[in-house]
């Protein structure tokens, strides 16, 4: 007998219901409640699920390695996901070959479902740019720190694959849709409201997935909503589904399921995946202040790893694939550090590269200024200091022309 | 032989809009009630019946989203132009503006271009309630990654709005509300100057006069009465906030050897005074005088009965001549 996952709405006291694959103790459920999207778990494979638990280890591995280098200096911030890998793999992995993302700032899971390098993640969070990657080919678009300003982005996007005629054709090399990913905290902001109406207006290609990790910081899911978040698109004609966002079947099939109704024309729609941040908002965070152990620990215990190991160990999967994903996260993390040990700091140059398209000519002018600047250090006999910025006196302009 | 047309300003800009639409089906009006209605101010009037209404959309009271879906647009490979209705109300959008537009195609490392133009009618002098008589155009040029610009005439109004769509950079787009139906000729086939030329509206000899937007009728007039006292004052209209032409302003200021700036914004922290600053940077030793600024009061835009006070007339900027020329 399997754990049907509840959840208790805060308003009424009723029950919400929440699509579910995999219990927290790793047990498969057909049940036909939700039998739309049973389609999307049949069709896969054993290499898919292998596939699934392989990437949700690997960011895992990724993210611990990642805090140590933050803690070691080498990082000024990290932003842990650890706890809502099932969230992201699955519904990464649920995101067509047209279709674009737009994450916000904790998405490493979905970012590696779509070839991102995370070495360009760690770059911006070590303070060497401030993003960098090709949004057009990589369909991965850039992180956004302004919570909720993506959903915006994501929602014109989509305004424009509907002017381009990409959705509806039935040609999948032809239709597109658009994911747009954002937190319980963000949708207060807003942005998302916005983002929901005009989507709803506009009947866009579009899925709002809304990770509700339960924490805004230190601000909890109740002190921001009034409402269950499943239901925030209603009232501007986004309808809405709650996942388990720690089973990985329901965040792939879900996801998979609203992207295709999407690129078939069928407007927009909410997903929230319930999910829980076991780790520290940042770095910068300090969460003992204010949730308890218990906390932790019942989430820890409904863990999205361990669920999907409980259940491929089930399957008869082998401790040697275990042991192969183990080595393997060790392998990416020297990796990683390694490469994190050896980023160039940026040359003083990029800061004026790309603030416009176009010549402009106040930049040209501060870039003139710096270069003049710093090499005069090397005609003194001194070697340019590293950290300029911080040495510059007085004017840019070098006084009167004339 | 150039084919010259009266109209007023705001015709000029709706016939620019209108040949950057022919040019570029990538180009989409998005805006409050700017398409059957035309827009409070008709800029945008006929333009649905001739492009229909994939080119021009009516958009939800929501200037957030309507900057924030016009980057998406954007990134989509359109060439979005929003109008805010007025002036007072573009700052539910600030943030989409001055975090996202603006920073995008650097925080992508030029990977994403942001040709975005927003167009804002804007300044005084018409009679308005509260929030519809502003100049918040120092914001925005406070802004790293934005363009700033305003017309003062038809010929530019046709001419820098097809310029600013054209841009690949986003441009904020001022438009002197006041001035609307002031006419005057509209050269189709020639443009005047590049987007970010100043221009010499009227050559003089002993003091430059700056403005921009609904000011440059003003500075016309003062510099009209003050030769027929027999003083010669050289009119510079800006065009462009950001960046700003001061190779222009500097060699008139060399010549003359006095400045006013003169603009219906705020004196403190303003457009005003980052050209006093300049100019005392790169002419200190060519100034007769201490550079002048006529501006706004530092106080909210007052209420109508008192904004006749407040808006720098022809004798308010006669005043600052003559306190120039005391020196």
């Amino acid at each position: 007998m399997q754990t049907k996952l509840v959840f208790v709405s805060q308003q009424d006291g009723q029950e919400i219901p929440t699509v579910q694959f995999l219990s927290p103790e790793g047990e498969f459920s057909t049940s036909g409640e939700w039998e739309q999207y049973l389609p999307y778990v049949n069709r896969l494979t054993e290499s898919d699920y292998l596939k699934f638990y392989r990437d949700m280890a690997r960011i895992r591995r990724f993210d611990n390695e990642a805090t140590a280098l933050q803690r070691q200096g080498q990082l000024g911030l990290w932003i842990p996901a650890i706890g809502q890998e099932a969230a992201q793999i699955g519904s990464g992995y649920g995101v067509g070959p047209n279709d674009h993302i737009f994450p916000s700032y904790r998405e490493h899971g979905v970012a590696i479902t779509h070839g991102i390098d995370l070495m360009s993640i760690l770059k911006m969070l070590r303070g060497v740019n401030h993003g960098g990657w090709n949004p057009d080919e990589t369909r991965f678009h850039l992180y956004a720190i302004v919570l909720g300003s993506q959903v915006l982005h994501a929602t014109g996007y989509a305004m424009g694959v509907n002017f381009d005629g990409n959705v509806g054709t039935g040609n999948p090399d032809v239709d597109q849709a658009v994911i747009t990913y954002f937190g319980d905290g963000a949708t207060a902001e807003g942005d998302v409201s916005e983002g929901l109406l005009f989507a709803a207006i506009n009947k866009t290609p579009q899925v709002f997935f809304c990770q509700n990790n339960q924490w805004a910081i230190s601000s909890p899911t109740k002190s921001q909503i009034a409402v269950p978040l499943y239901r925030r698109g209603e009232g501007f004609g986004v309808p809405g589904i709650r996942i388990d966002g720690n089973d990985v079947l329901a965040s792939y099939a879900v996801t998979a399921k609203h992207m295709d109704d999407a690129r078939a024309g069928l407007g927009p729609s909410f997903i929230e995946a319930l999910t829980y941040r076991i780790g520290a908002h940042t770095t910068s965070d300090d969460p003992t202040k204010y949730r308890s152990n218990e906390e932790v620990e019942h989430w820890k215990a409904r863990d999205p790893l361990l669920r999907l190991e409980t259940f491929l160990r089930k399957q008869g999967v082998g401790e040697h694939f275990f042991e192969d994903v183990k080595n393997s996260g060790e392998v990416l993390a020297e990796e990683i550090r390694a490469a994190t040990f050896a980023l160039q700091n940026p040359p003083f140059e990029n800061m004026f590269k790309h603030v416009y398209s176009e010549p402009h000519p106040l930049i040209s002018e501060q870039l003139a200024w710096l270069e003049d600047y710093e090499a005069s250090f090397e005609s003194e006999g001194h070697v340019a200091h590293e950290s300029a910025p911080d040495e510059i006196q007085g004017s840019y302009y070098g006084g009167d022309a004339s | 032989m150039s084919n010259f047309v009266d109209m007023p300003i705001a015709k000029a800009i709706n016939a620019g809009l209108r040949k950057a639409m022919a040019d570029d089906p990538k180009v989409l009006l998005f805006g409050q009630d700017i398409a059957e209605l035309g827009g409070v101010f008709r800029v945008t009037e006929g333009i649905l019946g001739e492009f229909g209404p994939t080119r021009i959309m009516n958009s939800p009271i929501a200037e957030s989203g309507i900057v924030g879906t016009s980057i998406g647009l954007a990134m989509r490979g359109y060439r979005p132009v929003c109008e805010i209705q007025f002036d007072g109300f573009i700052f539910p959008a600030f943030d989409q503006i001055t975090t996202q537009l603006a920073k995008l195609t650097n925080r992508s490392e030029g990977f994403l271009k942001m040709p975005v133009v927003i167009r804002v009618p804007f300044g005084g002098g018409i009679g308005a309630v509260e929030h519809h008589s502003e100049s918040p155009e120092a914001y925005f040029a406070h802004t790293p990654g934005l363009r700033v610009v305003s017309p003062s005439n038809p010929n530019d109004a046709y001419w820098m709005i097809q310029q600013a769509i054209a841009s690949n950079d986003p441009v904020m787009f001022f438009e002197p509300k006041r001035r609307y139906w002031q006419k005057g000729p509209v050269n189709l086939d020639e443009a005047p100057l590049p987007l970010h030329s100043a221009r010499v509206l009227r050559e003089g000899a002993q003091v430059t006069l700056v403005s921009y937007g609904p000011m440059v009728t003003v500075t016309l007039q003062a510099a009209e009465i003050a030769a027929t006292e027999g003083i010669s004052i050289e009119v510079l209209d800006l065009r462009s906030i950001s960046p700003i032409d001061f190779p222009t302003i500097i060699d008139s200021v060399k010549k003359t050897g006095r400045l006013i700036v003169a603009s219906e914004a705020s004196n403190f922290v303003s457009v005003a005074g980052e050209v006093a600053a300049r100019v005392a940077e790169q002419a200190f030793y060519h100034l007769e005088a201490p550079v002048l600024r006529v501006g706004g009061f530092d106080v909210p835009y007052p209420p109508a009965k008192l904004e006749e006070l407040f808006l720098p007339d022809a004798d308010r900027i006669l005043d600052a001549v003559d306190r120039i020329l005391a020196y």
